[in-house]
């Protein structure tokens, strides 16, 4: 890590986004308290959570990027055995539901699919009803339709008033959930902001035409003048702009922009 | 009852829960030492080191059941529990690792209690082996047992780096040691070196003190040296923790 700096506000869905081994494991891992820092000032609900113990484990919820559960337990064991470790726990079947593993209650981990351990994951995440909660790469490996229901579920948490720290490397994933967004690389913050926000440090837009053989490619920061007088010029001319499309930067190309771009050290 | 020691007895129970419902480890851990001791008692028939040989085959085997339960399969578990994140998941709830640890300590003596019953019941009503002589010393002696070798458990825990070597170093050590230590047998036709090897483990000398309270009727104290060397060997084991236990996975 070389040089990483933010806050996250109660209430918000915090995300930190970057390719892999960027750094966003580590950043977590030291805010949950498993590993120490050379450096640096972190707090984490007020506390420095190395020092924090159990009192600052009593208010955080924990989703490890890979880490499994007894195998031979069932689910609502599984739920027991952690909700024992908090003092005020939800209810155990309230929890359950909320992950939708209500038909698994009885099942045991080891006859779960990878989905439905991550939700298991989630779930004890919860059990000790957390104010902040953090998510390691929560939907890596998921189908599409799990991704969503995944995503549903991280909804429904802010919706419960949870703070979220959530890391990714799907671009898509930040942009659904997070409130705002952090781009890691290298060990370093290289962006942060909402969604939106990032997209306003994007490259300019573009406009693309076919002119005969050749492929056109206008970069501008004023897309409806330079549209105007392109099409302007073309319909004084009387002819047709084959293939014309006007592109705005994506979350993607922003990112992939950001990620992939020269080192800024 | 207190917050400590609320979050202790739910994690005796937690543990013990794991325990029997893992039915490997039962098997291995719990089903293992008193079949051996069914196998042996039913080949051995005369006399070893001048006790009933089904006698003395209950206390070495007692003895082989507190090196398989607290250091074998206490250090196989926690190695696999660390290896697939199980312990570094936990150490993020509340749970203080001392009341985890002691937990894992407390039922590792109740799997061995029951054991040792087991195995007892088995040699009483089977093999018509004696009962022990002086039954506080018998105690005494388990628990020290169950310390030592939970103190070299908890120190091979640390060293050892991945889950599928745990079991085979840890059989590698504790087998040979239980048939030097004479938990199978008698050891006078061994030769001297294999007895000098045998002179050092911790084993020989917990089943010398089990000899000494549950045949001789002598007094736990009877023998203070046997006492410090399973002592010491526990000391090391727990200061080899001390320095290196890890809670997170070493091969990830």
């Amino acid at each position: 890590m070389r040089g990483i700096s933010f806050a996250v506000q109660r209430g918000e869905v915090f995300g930190l986004l970057g390719p892999n081994g960027a750094g966003k494991t580590t950043t977590v891992e030291i805010l949950e308290g498993y590993r120490s820092r050379d450096g640096g000032t972190v707090e984490v609900l007020g506390v420095d959570p190395w020092r924090g113990g159990s009192a600052l484990r009593q208010r955080i919820g924990v989703v490890l990027q890979s880490s499994e559960l007894p195998a031979a337990l069932t689910v609502r064991e599984v739920h027991r055995m952690f909700a024992g470790y908090y003092e005020r726990p939800r209810d155990i079947d309230h929890v359950i539901e909320l992950v939708g593993l209500a038909e698994k209650s009885a099942a045991r981990v080891k006859t779960l699919s990878g989905g439905q351990k991550r939700r298991l994951d989630l779930g004890i995440a919860l059990v000790g009803d957390p104010e902040l909660v953090f998510l390691d790469e929560p939907t890596t490996g998921f189908d599409p339709s799990a991704r969503r229901t995944a995503w549903e579920l991280v909804r429904s948490l802010r919706e419960l008033g949870k703070t979220i720290l959530l890391t990714t490397h799907y671009l898509d994933e930040a942009q659904q959930l997070a409130d705002r967004v952090a781009v890691i690389r290298d060990g370093k913050i290289v962006e942060q902001g909402s969604p939106a926000d990032l997209i306003g440090v994007a490259p300019k837009v573009q406009i693309r035409y076919r002119d005969g053989e050749q492929d056109v490619v206008i970069e501008t920061d004023e897309p409806t003048r330079v549209l105007a007088e392109l099409t302007g010029t073309a319909v004084a001319e009387g002819r047709e702009l084959d293939a014309l499309e006007v592109v705005r930067p994506s979350l993607e190309d922003v990112y992939l922009d950001l990620v992939d771009g020269d080192d800024p050290a | 009852m207190s917050t400590s020691m609320r979050l202790f007895v739910h994690e005796v129970r937690t543990q013990q829960l794991l325990f029997w419902r893992n039915r490997e480890s039962a098997i291995f851990v719990f089903v293992f030492p008193p079949m051996l001791f069914l196998l042996l008692g039913a080949v051995y028939n005369d006399k070893i080191d001048g006790f009933p040989a089904v006698d003395a085959l209950l206390v070495g085997l007692i003895g082989y059941g507190c090196a398989n339960t607290a250091f074998a399969g206490l250090a196989i578990t926690l190695v696999i529990r660390r290896e697939s994140g199980i312990l570094k998941r936990v150490r993020g709830t509340p749970l203080p690792a001392a009341t985890y640890l002691a937990a894992v300590l407390v039922s590792t003596l109740i799997v061995f209690l029951l054991q040792m019953l087991l195995t007892l019941v088995l040699g009483l009503v089977l093999y018509g082996a004696h009962t022990p002589k002086n039954w506080p010393g018998l105690v005494l002696a388990l628990l020290l047992g169950v310390g030592g070798f939970a103190g070299l458990g908890f120190g091979a825990t640390s060293l050892i780096r991945s889950a599928e070597g745990s079991s085979a170093v840890v059989n590698l050590v504790v087998l040979p040691m239980a048939f030097l230590s004479g938990s199978f047998g008698p050891t006078r036709s061994y030769p001297t070196v294999l007895q000098w090897v045998a002179d050092v483990l911790p084993l020989t000398y917990l089943i010398d003190i089990f000899k000494n309270v549950y045949l001789r009727g002598e007094s736990f104290w009877h023998d203070p040296t046997a006492i410090l060397v399973v002592l010491a060997w526990g000391g090391a084991g727990m200061l080899v923790a001390w320095r290196r236990f890890g809670w997170m996975p070493r091969e990830r």
